[in-house]
C-alpha cells in the first residue's frame, strides 16, 4: 500500500480513508487484537503537535531550473539565400536576401547593401514574407563571427541632465564602423556573384515590393 | 427548334463544372435525372460520373453528337476521343481566359516583378512604333 508521509498530510486528518481504517484495525469479525495494535501508526489521527515535530528541520531546496532557451525554430519557407520581403522598420517594402539564422532566433539578412542599400542586419521572421525565389548561396560561406553580439550597439556614456545633452550641442554624428564596412564588402562580393547569375534578380532585389489595385496579400502567391 | 437559347440541356452537351471537387473540368451529360440533375461523366477529364445540379455547372457550345442516353465510361472516353473534345474545349477562348487566369495566380513575386519589366518593354516598342506611323501621316 502506498502511504503519503506524515509530515505532507494536514493536521488533524486521517491518513487512511475510512474503509482502510476499518481494514487495519481489524473491526471485521473473527480479527486479530494483536494486528491492530500493530497497525496503530497508520490509523491515528496526527496532532498538530505532531506534526510540527515530524517536519524536516531543513528547508528543501529549490529544485534547479532546467528549462532552457531555445533558439526560435524557423519557417520551413526560408533557407539560406531565400529572397524575404521586409514588411517593418525603416527598409520596409526592400526585398533582401536570407543568410543564416542567429542564435537568438533572428534572422541575418543583406540587401546586398550594393544592390538595395540594406546591410547586413538581423530581422524578426514575423515580420518578413518568405518569397519562392532563391539565390543560390551554395559556393558562399557566411562567417561564423555575424552573430548577435557583433549587432549590439556600443553603450555611449550620457551626460544625463546636462544641458548639452539637452539641446544636443556637440552631438557628433557616430561614423559607421570601418571594419563593419570591409565585412558588408567582403559579404556583398560573393553574393551579387550569385546574384548576377539569373537575369532579372539583382533588379528585382534592388525593387521595392507594393501592393496594386486589386491585389490582396493573403490570395497572392509569393 | 432552338429559339432564344443556344445551349440546350441535352445528352452529350458538355458542360464545365463551377462547383466542388471537380471545379473547372469539363464532363459530358451521359442522362438528365430531373429539371435539376444530371448524370455527368467525364472519363478523359478526370471527372467521376455523378449526378449534378445544374447550379454547378455551366452549359458549353460543344455537343458530342449522336452520343447514345446512358453510355458507359469506356464507351464515352472513345466518343470524346473521337470527337476530340478536350481538345476543341481547349481552343475556345474560354478556356484560354481561365487557363491564363489560372497561370496568373500561380505567379510568384519574382515571376510577377519579370512580367513587369517584359511588359514595359513591349510597350516601349510598341508605343514607339505607334508614334512613328502617327508622325508619317500627319
Amino acid at each position: 500500500m502506498a502511504t503519503t508521509s506524515t509530515s505532507q498530510q494536514a493536521t488533524g486528518s486521517s491518513r487512511l480513508a475510512r474503509s482502510k481504517v476499518f481494514a487495519k484495525r481489524v473491526l471485521y469479525k473473527g480479527g486479530d487484537a494483536e494486528k491492530a495494535r500493530a497497525n496503530i501508526d497508520l490509523i491515528k489521527v496526527v496532532s498538530a503537535k505532531k506534526a510540527s515535530l515530524l517536519a524536516p528541520a531543513v528547508t528543501p531546496r529549490p529544485k534547479a531550473v532546467r528549462k532552457s532557451q531555445n533558439t526560435p525554430s524557423l519557417r520551413k519557407s526560408i533557407t539560406p539565400g531565400t529572397v524575404l520581403i521586409l514588411l517593418a522598420g525603416r527598409f520596409r517594402g526592400k526585398r533582401v536576401v536570407f543568410l543564416k539564422q542567429l542564435k537568438s532566433g533572428l534572422l541575418l539578412v543583406t540587401g546586398p547593401f550594393k544592390i538595395n542599400g540594406v546591410p547586413l542586419r538581423r530581422v524578426n521572421q514575423a515580420y518578413v514574407i518568405a518569397t519562392s525565389t532563391k539565390v543560390d548561396l551554395s559556393g558562399v560561406e557566411v562567417d561564423a563571427k555575424f552573430d548577435d553580439a557583433y549587432f549590439k550597439r556600443e553603450v555611449q556614456p550620457k551626460m544625463k541632465g546636462t544641458e548639452e545633452e539637452f539641446f544636443g550641442e556637440n552631438a557628433q554624428k557616430k561614423e559607421h564602423p570601418a571594419h563593419k564596412i570591409a565585412d558588408q564588402k567582403v559579404v556583398d562580393k560573393s553574393i551579387a556573384a550569385a546574384v548576377a547569375k539569373t537575369p532579372y534578380l539583382a533588379s528585382y532585389l534592388a525593387s521595392n515590393f507594393s501592393l496594386s489595385n486589386g491585389q490582396a496579400p493573403h490570395t497572392l502567391k509569393f | 427548334m432552338q429559339g432564344s437559347f443556344k445551349r440546350l440541356v441535352e445528352v452529350g452537351r458538355v458542360v464545365l463544372i463551377n462547383d466542388g471537387a471537380e471545379k473547372g473540368k469539363i464532363a459530358v451529360i451521359v442522362d438528365i435525372v430531373d429539371h435539376n440533375r444530371a448524370i455527368v461523366d467525364g472519363p478523359t477529364t478526370g471527372v467521376a460520373r455523378q449526378v449534378i445540379a445544374f447550379k454547378k455547372t455551366v452549359l458549353t457550345d460543344i455537343v458530342v453528337k449522336r452520343l447514345p442516353r446512358t453510355i458507359g465510361s469506356k464507351a464515352l472516353a472513345k466518343f470524346l476521343e473521337k470527337e476530340q473534345v478536350v481538345e476543341a474545349w481547349q481552343k475556345t477562348a474560354w478556356a484560354q481566359k481561365l487557363e491564363a487566369r489560372q497561370r496568373r495566380a500561380a505567379m510568384s513575386d519574382f515571376d510577377r516583378f519579370k512580367l513587369m519589366r517584359l511588359k514595359k518593354q513591349q510597350r516601349f516598342i510598341v508605343d514607339r512604333q505607334a508614334a512613328l506611323l502617327k508622325k508619317e501621316r500627319a
